[in-house]
């Protein structure tokens, strides 16, 4: 086996830590949804809901999503530029300060120092770390990419690239606060301004996170995995372009009928609406790749989950812009509706992607083949079914949970008490426990595998 | 020219195109007037209430409580008047939250005692047995740290000398710690006693929340003064001993009463009323004028989400609890 590049050893580097995170992500929060029904889990500060919850969604968007990123990003870009990392010893040092940082930041959630401001609730000294770390990742991208042999981008770098550079903006500009001491801080925005500088962030997290990274990957490891070209780059260029223009638009589908300017609401809205085309640009892309040859399903493994995780990501760009409509986010905002929305992608789309991609990449950064192809099918479906589990209970939920809210006697009083509707949560709150737990043995079943083919599995030919 | 073979050039333009949408939705509002009007009305958080707003950030309890009424007939009927923006005005960060695993807390200042509070915030099961909210014990037995209070409202420009934070915080202790704080009794059972003449992180978390929301409703109170003492409040029952009226007083009782006044009436935060004792007075009107309007003690005013009938059948049920 030949010796592998930089961007191999720090991609490999990457996918365990990465799956690593996953691990303690989930177990977070298999927790946090035990105490949703057992408010006595909650018996010390360090572990009380409220904190918990913050971990659980750090850890898994940026521990193993961000991890994920950082793994597929450096072996895409040395296979499209055909350039082996510019800086390898800078490469590396990013893959242990990322650890670093993600520990810290675990830490110091558990200990409530916290901005409070969704996917941005580190406090400032982390954000300073977390800017360097970011740095020091693109600097990396750009030279590779300007010393690269292969003359044009391929999409996934496009993707790649738009990641970079606006991260860094949406960080940086949401993030910004005045120091009170080394733990503490307080926004440089006030009421709805900060409310509204927030979602921009907070919905783009989503957008430069958890979709144009994810298609990055989707656009090259898919083609990789079935060995068909993508259908059409024309369609790739269009959708890659309104995608990325319409996305900071639509922060404020998250404050709908809050005290923001019904103007912005109005427009977040609309560009909600229009997102669904690019979005269905890269889904029928990916649906129109197997065209002729959907016997794949049944004889590639790896076809199944991006197919499956395409579709998930269709599944929710149509999902989130509904819920975006006045009508509809009236009935279904703050209710568990949204939890399960959010989990769809999550767990659907953006879990199942990266899944897929180490299933392609960890053999061949191993140099080995896949330990046990049967094992990687128990975890496509345990994943699936427990994914759906997971969300159906909660849209369940949210509409019931809307609907009792909403409920008035004939003399327009409230029909139920807000305790009234928690206590008709539990049996939904019991199940989605139950998916969980069948996601999180899909994860293991994988987690075993992966460990397998990096240690024990046959050399590759 | 191709930008596809030019990374920086496509960085560049990726950038400007991305910039558009921020531009226009973000960073122009944040130089209109609208996103940040500012009222008389609305006053910048005590030293200590900020203190216990932090306190509020650091436990996360923005995860389960949204701090926003949308303009929506059910939730002003379960919270109260919607929000207003001007209402935000000092805070940094926002907390209207994305979940509401918990009850919307926009209005939640005045509507309950601070006894309510301290029993509620360290074991909310004693007052709601289905209630899944964590119960937050330690902040009961933790002293409250105000060696940063006047750094962090200096940060926050709120204008307070470091005279007047010690003032603040030296009446607050003041307040709290005095015999005659009306949720002393149940302060005392939750507080253990070293801490007792002290100020606790628990003690600045009421203080706090008892502030949400309280501006507007202060505003409110002004505005329909006159009104409100012009109003006449009937002298007597019209349902009397009637027996199916009283059936469905118990059934309003059950529903906003019992947590504090206790099963049948029997006493709890609130007072017991099965025996022969009335603080403010035994006559029907006395009763209804304290439902009604609440009185200064901790009773919230129910005038708001209870019918004058409603209000009346609860009184009928009352005077049926001392008879057996």
């Amino acid at each position: 086996m030949k010796s592998p590049t930089p961007g191999e050893s720090v991609a490999k580097g990457f996918a365990f830590s990465s799956i690593f995170w996953l691990i303690i992500g989930l177990v977070v929060g298999l927790y946090l949804a035990l105490e949703m029904f057992l408010p006595q889990l909650n018996f010390a500060p360090w572990i009380a809901f409220g904190r918990l919850r913050v971990v659980h969604t750090n850890g898994l968007a940026f521990g193993f999503g961000l991890g994920g990123i950082f793994a597929c990003s450096y072996y895409m870009l040395e296979k499209l530029t055909r350039k082996e990392l510019v800086f390898p010893k800078l490469a590396k040092f990013h893959l242990y300060l990322f650890n670093v940082a993600i520990l810290l930041a675990a830490i110091s959630l558990f200990a409530g120092m916290n901005t409070s401001k969704e996917y941005a609730e580190l406090e400032w000294p982390l954000d300073v770390v977390v800017v360097i770390m970011w740095v020091i990742f693109a600097v990396n991208v750009f030279a590779t990419l300007i010393k690269r042999r292969e003359k044009q981008m391929y999409i996934s770098l496009w993707y790649i690239l738009a990641m970079t550079v606006t991260v860094a903006i949406l960080y940086i500009v949401n993030n910004l606060e005045v120091p009170v001491n080394l733990f503490k801080s307080y926004s440089a925005y006030a009421g709805v301004n900060d409310a509204n500088v927030q979602w921009w962030y907070g919905h783009n997290a989503v957008g430069f996170v958890f979709t144009v990274p994810i298609l990055a990957m989707f656009y090259y490891f898919f083609p990789k995995s079935i060995g068909i070209p993508i259908y059409s780059h024309r369609l790739s260029i269009v959708s890659f372009w309104s995608l990325v223009f319409a996305y900071l638009w639509t922060g404020a589908h998250h404050l709908m009928l809050t005290p923001l300017p019904e103007w912005i609401q109005t427009v977040g809205l609309a560009f909600s609406i229009f997102l669904i085309a690019p979005s269905w640009g890269s889904v029928i892309n990916g649906y129109y790749t197997l065209r002729g040859n959907w016997d794949k399903m049944r004889t590639n493994y790896l076809t199944k989950f991006f197919i499956l995780g395409i579709t998930f990501y269709g599944l929710q760009t149509i999902q989130g812009p509904t819920q975006a409509l006045r009508s509809l986010t009236s009935f279904f905002h703050y209710t568990d509706w949204v939890v399960g929305h959010v989990h769809m992608g999550t767990m659907g789309w953006v879990t199942m992607t990266i899944m897929a991609s180490f299933y392609y990449l960890i053999p061949k950064l191993a140099g080995r083949e896949l330990y046990s192809e049967k094992l990687a099918n128990q975890s496509f479906w345990l994943v699936l079914i427990g994914q759906l589990l997971y969300t159906v209970t909660m849209w369940i939920a949210g509409i019931m949970q809307g609907a009792m809210w909403k409920a008035t006697n004939p003399d327009g009083s409230l029909t139920y008490s807000f305790v009234n509707v928690v206590a008709a949560m539990y049996p939904y709150w019991k199940i989605r426990f139950v998916g969980g737990v069948v996601y999180l043995a899909g994860i293991l079943v994988f987690l075993y595998n992966m460990v397998k083919t990096a240690s024990s599995g046959s050399q590759a030919a | 020219m191709n930008i596809y073979s030019r990374p920086v050039v496509f960085a560049i333009v990726a950038a400007v195109v991305v910039l558009i949408g921020t531009v226009v939705t973000t960073f122009i509002p944040m130089m209109l007037p609208t996103t940040q009007p500012v009222s008389k009305y609305v006053k910048p958080y005590t030293a200590i209430e900020l203190e216990g707003r932090d306190i509020y950030i650091r436990e996360g309890c923005n995860n389960c409580h949204t701090q926003t009424v949308r303009p929506l007939v059910t939730e002003v009927a379960r919270y109260g008047e919607y929000s207003k923006p001007e209402e935000f005005a000092y805070d940094r960060p926002f907390l209207w939250g994305s979940r509401r695993t918990g009850p919307d807390l926009a209005r939640v200042g005045g509507k309950y005692p601070d006894s309510w509070h301290y029993q509620h915030t360290v074991n909310p099961q004693s007052m709601f047995a289905r209630s899944n909210m964590p119960p937050f014990r330690w902040l009961a037995e933790r002293k409250l740290d105000t060696s940063w209070s006047y750094r962090k409202v200096s940060v926050l420009g709120y204008g307070y000398s470091r005279e007047e934070v010690e003032k603040q915080i030296k009446e607050f202790r003041a307040k709290v710690t005095s015999p005659d704080y009306p949720a002393k009794r149940i302060r005392d059972q939750v507080t253990p006693p070293p801490l007792r003449g002290d100020i606790t992180e628990l003690d600045a978390l009421v203080a706090y929340l008892q502030k949400l929301g309280r501006d507007l409703k202060e505003l409110r109170k002004k505005e329909t003064a006159g009104v409100a003492a012009a109003a006449e409040v009937p002298r007597s029952n019209p349902y009397s001993g009637n027996r199916e009226a009283a059936e469905k007083g118990k059934e309003i009782f059950e529903k906003n009463c019992q947590v504090c006044h206790g099963k049948e009436g029997g006493g709890g935060i609130g007072p017991n009323l099965r025996d022969e004792k009335w603080i403010y007075g035994s006559k029907d009107s006395d009763l209804y004028e304290s439902i009604s309007r609440g009185r200064k003690g901790g009773m919230p005013p129910f005038g708001n989400r209870l019918s004058s009938e409603d209000i009346w059948k609860v009184i009928t049920y009352i005077r049926t609890l001392g008879e057996e």
